[in-house]
């Protein structure tokens, strides 16, 4: 089948694919690239399991085709770590036990960094909302939500400055989700 | 918080059991290293994808896979003529996992291929042409039961019957639970109150498809990689199927997504190894979302009767119930757990519980945590609100008034054992939610929950390892921290850090027979059989010891991790640590490892009283969850963040059930919402925090105290719910979901 040849940037790193053209970013990125962090949960948009950052932007990579990566700047779980450092998040996920199965683990992390990078102060409300497309099905949300909420607290307690609203691309790429 | 009855029972200090202790698969789970069932690829590996019926009830007159064959990429098709002879215990599922004569519900696999891409594949799928005679159907349970109803399967005769019926029909079998006199019993009542519930179909909803990679060589041997509860039972269940010997299929299970009890029993697994029998190469299968609601294994819906007869001072003085399961295409709904566990949190004089199987055109029924044992508590635990409503009794007095308790008799049987029920109902009683003022519009309500627990067939191998770590299998896959709670209880009894420990999941080559994660087992059974493994070898650790000290092995004693002399009388010698004896292994007579194989035995049940306020919009009909609390007996909480989320996790799952999930089959016995969007379950920002109790009433039948945790808790919120709706609605619910539209349905609006 025709493929599709796309140049993107990965966790850092200059990435080239081939795709075939009506392949999604996250069949591209868990197929083609051995980055199996992000999960499909329903195919659809509607589980946040496949939450990857696209030029900052919060995407379910089942909703966007590998095709419409070119040029993109794309962070996924495989980069939250800072080698062996772990992000902040996936620290307080891991006491906080915020996770049982943990395939939906991946997706929430994307998703809560996300929110971080926007809002440091966020409250338990705002939380559950920006997490409201991640579905969990083992633990009732509730040592997830506290996670998120203590991390904040930590980030804030750190004072660092606060980190930019979104990374600059390295290129304009049409996110289309 | 923690309550901790006066039991001396339970007089062991814990050292490690009791910790949150970091989760060993922890930095994998974050970080996206590990790997899920759809995360693993083989050389040479081709994708497998499934022809299902669209018709909920269809003879199949032929399959031409003829123009798919030829379709370039495509390396194999199958349909049910790769499916030859098999056990009969295995007929169900063959039919099952690829229908033969009929297609038996919308979803049923027809055939499937195997392609070097997905995109081959579907484009293969198309290309398949199957001729169906459309049969009329039935989806609903009580319309399955009616005399007049399509009859799905023509060999089906009603077991449990005095006279098995002439006829067939869609009644599979009849069962009935109880003792005494319940008509005598409803003579002794001040009020008696009947009602009827309905509840629909659910599903577990794990976020991880069914995902599974088979591997069947030239030479008869074959590898599988399978996201499920039970890598043994896919081993042999694979193995029946296509007549494979079972040392010959070699099983992995990858971490898994998810279960619920969903993932205990085959669908796409026999069909990938069939696939890749006949091409040669490993297959990749993996279900879609749509596949996963549509043709996995849901709950039943029910039909429920329920009578319960109360004296004035809250004595119940009879209970009778009739519970109607539809368990899908096939018999063996989980009717019979209903039935037994729905009055098992009542001491009665008189108890009846009256179960009836029934199949309809649907996808044959899989466990979904405590099977069947939610519909009926909802049902008993709606009608004993209603009497404490009508009698104006406390709901939570009349429930310890009439609570089973030590050496009770089970209204399905048995006497109990030790129990915890009182203890969590002192505990609701005692907690300020239960005093907190409710506001208008809002409501609060209480049920009880029983489920069994289980123990079954456990194997596990502990190795000693040279610089004094230690490995552990287990054979049975780790769903909710298993690992930590099991390799944890081994540490503990080794008397070494917790982190010495490695807890793995054992492939099928590599351990005996274990059972499936199932029946809140592992924990239990697993953990037992690791501290009996721990047991063993630390009597070879002490027999090294006398041999290096020269002294025997009964005047040795194992303490906090070392061999020590048993007295002054065995000589003067420092105590040699597991790793000092580890070390020396080679030296005084080779590997050191310990094993314990068992059928466990003496699983503890474990009771739950739930509590939660609501809030009913009386326009719109929908209902808010505004507080919720979990009261529960884990025997021990091992690592007691994972018995919190179990806790959390269950009742969750019944917001969801009692609130929004439902299977809705249109006219044409077509399943309409067969996706995330239309089949919601409930999201982050539905819920309040979800509060926990745990409850420690030891369980005499485990070293520990540890009774199985994960099931109990989805017992009682459809009850609780309920009757916290009832509450704030001010009108009795019936039947869930409770969905705007059914709520206001109850309030006369529509």
């Amino acid at each position: 089948m025709f493929q599709v040849h796309v140049r993107t940037r990965i966790n850092g790193d200059d990435t080239e694919f081939s795709c075939e053209a009506d392949e999604t970013l996250l069949d591209a990125l868990r197929d083609r690239l051995g980055l199996t962090g992000a999960k499909e949960g329903c195919g659809t948009g509607d589980c946040g399991a496949c939450s990857v950052l696209v030029d900052g932007r919060l995407v379910c990579a089942c909703l966007m085709l590998g095709a419409e990566a070119e040029g993109c700047d794309i962070e996924t779980v495989e980069g939250m770590a800072d080698g062996s450092k772990l992000h902040p998040l996936q620290q307080k996920f891991l006491d906080h036990a915020a996770l049982q199965c943990g395939v939906c683990t991946p997706g929430f992390l994307v998703a809560a960094k996300s929110l971080l990078e926007r809002n440091d102060n966020p409250t338990e409300e705002e939380v559950r909302y920006w997490l409201a497309g991640n579905l969990c099905r083992c633990t009732g949300y509730d040592k997830i939500v506290r996670a998120v909420l203590d991390t904040a607290a930590d980030m804030r307690k750190a004072s660092k400055p606060k980190p930019a609203k979104a990374k600059k691309a390295s290129a304009k790429g049409r996110v289309s989700a | 918080m923690n309550v901790q009855p006066d039991n001396k029972a339970m007089k062991r200090d814990f050292d490690i059991v009791g910790k949150r202790t970091p989760r060993p698969d922890g930095i994998d789970k974050v970080t996206g290293r590990a790997r899920f069932g759809a995360d693993m690829s083989m050389p040479g590996m081709l994708w497998g994808l499934v022809l299902r019926s669209p018709h909920a009830h269809a003879k199949i007159k032929r399959i031409d896979t003829s123009k798919a064959e030829k379709l370039n990429g495509v390396h194999a098709i199958v349909t049910s003529k790769d499916f030859g002879p098999c056990d009969d215990s295995l007929l169900d599922i063959r039919e099952n996992v690829m229908a033969r004569e009929k297609a038996l519900y919308d979803g049923h696999a027809v055939a499937a291929v195997a392609a070097v891409s997905r995109s081959v594949a579907r484009q293969a799928l198309k290309l398949i042409k199957v001729d169906y005679q459309v049969l009329p159907h039935v989806t609903d349970v009580d319309e399955a039961m009616k005399p007049d109803a399509p009859v799905i399967n023509d060999k089906l005769f009603t077991k449990g019957l005095d006279k098995t019926p002439k006829k067939p029909s869609n009644i599979a079998e009849r069962f009935e639970f109880g003792h005494g006199e319940v008509e005598k019993g409803f003579k002794e009542a001040d009020l008696v109150i009947e009602r009827t519930f309905r509840t629909e179909a659910t599903h577990q909803g794990y976020i991880e498809p069914h995902a599974c990679v088979a591997s069947m060589g030239a030479d008869g041997r074959g590898e599988m990689w399978v996201c499920t509860q039970g890598h043994f039972m896919v081993r042999n269940t694979c193995a029946g199927l296509l007549g494979i010997d079972v040392s010959n299929l070699r099983v992995t299970a990858s971490e898994i997504g998810g279960g619920f009890g969903g993932k205990t029993t085959v669908f796409i697994e026999p069909v990938a190894l069939a696939l890749s029998l006949k091409a040669n190469r490993p297959v990749k299968m993996v279900m879609s979302r749509e596949e996963v609601l549509r043709a996995s294994g849901p709950t039943s819906s029910s039909s429920i009767d329920v009578k319960i007869g109360m004296k004035k001072d809250g004595t119940i003085t009879a209970g009778d119930a009739t519970l109607r399961y539809q368990g899908g295409a096939f018999p063996g709904s989980a009717v019979p757990y209903g039935a037994m566990a729905c009055f098992a949190p009542y001491d009665l004089k008189n108890v009846r519980a009256i179960g009836w199987d029934v199949i309809a055109n649907r996808p044959k029924q899989a466990a979904y945590r405590a099977p069947g044992a939610p519909m009926g508590a909802y049902a008993i635990e709606s009608v004993i609100d209603e009497l404490c409503r009508e009698l104006k009794l406390d709901p939570i007095d009349v429930r310890l008034k009439n609570a089973s308790s030590d050496g009770s008799k089970a209204s399905y049987g048995p006497n109990f054992g030790v129990i915890g029920l009182k203890a969590t109902l002192e505990a609701a009683k005692n907690h300020p939610h239960w005093k907190a003022k409710l506001g208008k519009n809002q409501g609060r309500g209480v049920a009880c929950g029983f489920w069994f627990n289980f123990g079954g067939e456990t194997s596990v191998s502990l190795n000693v390892n040279v610089d004094g770590t230690v490995g552990l299998s287990v054979g049975t896959p780790d769903i909710g921290g298993s690992r930590a709670s099991i390799g944890n209880m081994a540490a503990e009894e080794l008397g070494i850090p917790h982190d010495k420990v490695r807890c793995i999941i054992a492939d099928t080559a590599s351990l005996g027979y274990n059972d499936v994660t199932d029946g809140s087992r592992v924990t239990f059974a697993s953990g037992m059989a690791a501290i009996q493994a721990a047991r063993d070898a630390i009597g070879k650790l002490c027999e090294r010891a006398a041999k290096i000290w020269g002294i025997p092995v009964d005047a040795v004693v194992w303490e906090k991790g070392h061999a020590r002399p048993a007295s002054p009388n065995a000589g003067k010698h420092e105590p040699l640590s597991l790793a000092d004896i580890a070390a020396q292994a080679g030296a005084t007579g080779g590997p050191i490892a310990g094993h314990c194989e068992i059928n466990a035995e003496g699983a503890g049940v474990s009771f739950a009283t739930h509590m939660v306020d609501s809030e009913v919009d009386p326009e719109t009909g929908h209902v808010k969850i505004l507080r919720y609390t979990v009261f529960q007996d884990a025997g021990k909480a091992v690592h007691p963040s994972y018995v919190e989320g179990q806790f959390q996790g269950g009742a969750v799952q019944g917001i969801g059930w009692a609130l929004n999930e439902e299977y809705i089959y249109s006219k044409d016995g077509r399943l309409q919402n067969p996706g995330f969007l239309d089949y919601r379950i409930p999201v982050c920002s539905d819920l309040p925090m979800i509060d926990t109790v745990i409850v420690e009433v030891p369980n005499p039948g485990h070293p520990y105290g540890v009774r199985g945790v994960g099931e109990t808790s989805i017992v009682p919120p459809l009850a609780a719910i309920s009757n916290s709706v009832s509450d704030a609605a001010k009108v009795r619910m019936t039947r869930l979901p409770m969905s705007p539209p059914n709520v206001l349905k109850a309030l006369g609006r529509i």
